[in-house]
This record gives structure tokens, sequence and C-alpha cells, in this order.
């Protein structure tokens, strides 16, 4: 172990490598951000869907569900990647038009987001679905039309009750920025593997990222458990007291 | 354009792709069995009153569970020659290659995940059964073998099923380390036949099929197997 090679200038680049790694880990939390942006949109409105009285709406739901948690996220980035550019024409001019990091930072962001709006989607409708029948009830028989019982009773409750199943989503989520590595977005696994293969430090490398990875789970574990204990439903069992 | 696409490369080079969906097969039954008997181990070690041996399967629980699968994947690539060098006390590391090394890797990580869901079994086994177990005189490891254990795996046993299908696709980040799994051996074929749209359809095809079945048995099984209390 020799800690000094992170002060060490990378050789073709500008600034040492504890710098390349940081730029990685920016790149991480910005595509885990942006990500998790369009999956909690997608994922509540897809967990909402499915738990209405519309036949076909929850049929299309269940069937998002089913493709996006039944195929590899590898295999998905390549899905993305080479396929839609490749069968969809006018995908395939917008992309020779741009900038390729802008392409590989939507592929990173579209991809990860609609695979993490799937399981979303599964928690908000398990938390929909573990309210008693009585909320959904009251709030019709207060006047309520289906959309302000969910606005106003049913999903201020649902989510607080899923923020532990959510936590474990966003760490989830950080951890799969990793696998943007197969589409050559410089997130901090690249950097991380870059660095292995350009000084032979794999071990001070490796050991860097891990750090930085499980240092993320546990803030991240550690704001959540805050925000949990702030939002907790009076007189259920994660309540405490 | 669709009207391009050529599935011919596919069937000529299915023999290819099935020795390499057979490897991943290999790989995702032997994890599963040896996560299933290392995770029970562990959440054994985690729910013991040593303390420290409880620390540290937690330890090793949370750490595994908190780094991404990619990163454990290399770290094993690179760790496993040089451990297993220091076992035999040869001069070089063996070279064991990536194909062999990822199922280490594996079964080391699928232990971790499956520690939590053995955990939580033998958590939701009634404190009533470890009591009348030793009230009727047996020991930790006879009220465990036969009394909690089985009960847990029967109530977990959906859980861990539904884990193995993740654990089937998750076995396709070794080809990023070049191994000829399923992906890995479409990828070969579609970068030297230029047939990345059609190779990658049919990998993605052919993962939803599979996969949907296997959790529509799972749903079946659940449904079957569940206990009326």
């Amino acid at each position: 172990m020799d800690p000094g090679i992170f002060l060490e200038q990378v050789p073709d680049g500008d600034g040492p490598w504890w710098r390349m790694l940081a730029a990685g880990l920016e790149w991480t939390l910005s595509v885990a951000a942006l990500a998790w942006i369009v999956a909690f949109v997608l994922g509540s409105v897809i967990g909402v869907v499915r738990t209405t009285d519309r036949v076909w709406l929850v049929r299309l739901g269940n069937g998002y569900v089913e493709l996006f948690r039944n195929i590899p996220l590898i295999v998905q980035f390549f899905l993305w990647f080479f396929v839609v550019p490749g069968v969809v024409p006018p995908v395939k001019r917008w992309v020779v038009s741009i900038d390729p990091l802008t392409f590989q930072l939507v592929t990173s962001v579209v991809c990860l987001g609609l695979f993490t709006a799937a399981r979303l989607a599964e928690q908000v409708r398990a938390g929909i679905q573990s309210l008693s029948r009585g909320q959904r009830n009251a709030g019709y028989a207060l006047g309520l039309s289906q959309m302000q019982t969910y606005r106003y009773v049913l999903l201020p409750m649902a989510y607080r009750i899923i923020i532990p199943p959510l936590t474990s989503e966003l760490m989830n989520l950080i951890k799969n920025t990793a696998v943007a590595y197969s589409i050559g977005l410089t997130e901090l696994f690249f950097r991380t593997r870059e660095m292995g293969e350009m000084t032979f430090r794999y071990f001070e490398a490796f050991g860097a990222a891990t750090v930085i990875y499980a240092g993320i789970a546990f803030a991240s574990n550690r704001v959540m458990a805050l925000l949990e204990r702030k939002a907790a439903v009076p007189g259920y069992i994660g309540a405490g007291k | 354009m669709i009207a391009d696409l050529d599935f011919a490369t596919v069937l000529r080079t299915l023999p290819y792709l099935m020795a390499g969906l057979q490897y991943t097969v290999q790989i995702t039954v032997l994890a599963a069995v040896g996560g299933t008997v290392f995770g029970t181990l562990l959440a054994m070690a985690r729910l013991s009153a040593l303390k420290p041996l409880a620390l540290a399967a937690a330890g090793y629980v949370n750490l595994m569970r908190s780094i991404p699968l990619l990163l454990v994947i290399f770290w094993f690539y690179f760790l496993v020659p040089v451990i297993l060098q220091s076992l035999s006390g040869a001069e070089r590391p063996p070279q064991i290659g990536a194909e062999r090394s990822a199922y280490i890797t594996f079964v080391m990580f699928e232990a971790a995940y499956f520690c939590e869901i053995m955990r939580a079994g033998i958590q939701s086994i009634p404190k009533g059964q470890s009591g009348a177990a030793l009230a009727l005189g047996l020991g930790y490891w006879q009220s465990m073998r036969l009394v909690i254990l089985p009960q847990a795996f029967r109530n977990m046993l959906p859980v861990l099923l539904t884990q193995t299908i993740i654990l089937f696709q998750d076995v396709s980040l070794v080809s990023l380390l070049n191994v000829t799994d399923f992906v890995g051996a479409a990828t070969k074929i579609a970068q030297r036949d230029s047939r990345v749209v059609e190779m990658y359809l049919f990998v993605a095809v052919m993962y939803l099929a599979m996969c949907s079945a296997l959790s529509f048995g799972v749903r079946r099984l659940q449904e079957k197997i569940a206990i009326i209390r």
C-alpha cells in the first residue's frame, strides 16, 4: 500500500489521481441524482396507476415493471446505447449530431431512470396497498375525487411508509451507476479501473473506490434514517414510541 | 431500419451463444447453492451471542452490500490469485483466469445477500420454537438443523428464488471482464460480425422470456407453499 500514488500526476491529464477519482465521483452522483428524479416521477405514476380500478392501466403498469425487471441492467444499457439508435433513424441522426459525452450521459440517465422506476413503482404500489381500505373510502365519502384522494389522503401516507425501501433503492441506484462503465461513461468505477491500468496500483485504486462507495452508502443511510424519524406516522410500528 | 435486420447471424452462432448461456447457468446454480450454505452460516454468525463473531459477520455483509457488484467482481479477479498464492506458498500467483475466479466471486457476493434473507427467516420463527427445542434437550446445532432452519427455509424459499433470478441477471456483468457468459458471447459475435442490434435484441428477448417464466413460477410456488396460520 502506498497512499502517495493519489498525489502523483496523471500522465496525460491535468492534476493528480485523487482529483481524477473526485471527477469520477461527481459524474456518479450527477447521473444518480438525475436518474433518481426520472425514476421517482415515473415510478410514482406507474405505482399509482397499478392501484387504480382501470384494468388496462393496471395491465400496462404491470407490463412495464415485468419488462424492466427481467432484463439485466447491462443489456438495458446496450439496448439504449446500440439498439435504439440502430432501429430508430431520428435517434440515430440526433446521436450523430451531438457530443459523444452528452449521448453517454443521456443514455445513462434514461437507462438507470427507467430501470429504477420499475423498482420504485413496485414500492409505491406496495405502500398504497398497505393502507387500509377505510382511508380510500373516507376520501371518497368526503366527496374527494379519485385524483384528490390520491393527492391528499393515500400518497402522503404511502410515501412516509415506504421511506426505508426507498433508501435501499437509492443506494442500489448509486451502485448501479457503475454499470455505465460499460458504455464508457467516465464515472467513479471507470476512473478507478483507469487508474489501476495506468499505474498498476490496483489495490490502492480499488481500495479508494471501496471506501468512497461504502462512505456514500453509510451517509445516505444516516440521512434517510433521519428523514424516516421526522416523517414517521404516529401509531405505526416505525414511529418508535 | 427494421428491414435491414438480419437474424441469420443469431441462428448461425446459436451453439456459441448457448455455450455462453450454459456458463451463466452454471455460475447461477453454484452461487445460489454456495450462497445459501455460506449465507446461512453468516446469518447464524450475525445472530450469535458471541459479539466478535456477530460483528465480523455484520461487517462482511454490510461491506459487500454497500459496494457495486462490478467493483466486487474486479476485486476478486485481482485478489483470488494473490490469496491462492499465499495459501499454497507458490512462487508466482496462479493463473486462474476470470472464468474461474467468477465462481468464487459470486458465491462470496451472494452469501452476503442470502445471509440477510436467512437472517430475516430465522428471526421470523416464533421464540416458542427455539424454547421448545431447548426444553426437549436439543443443543444449538440440533435445534437449528431440526427445528429452526427447516422452517426458515420454507418461509424464505420464494425470496431466495427471487434473489436467484436477480443473480442470474447479475452474472451478465462478468462480460466486462471479457468472460464468455451469455452476454459476453453475444458481445463477441456482435463485434466480429457487426450485428450489434440483432445480437443484443436476441439476448434481451431471451432474458425477458426466461426471467418472466421463472418469476411466474416463483409466484405460483409462493401461493402453493404459503403456510396458513
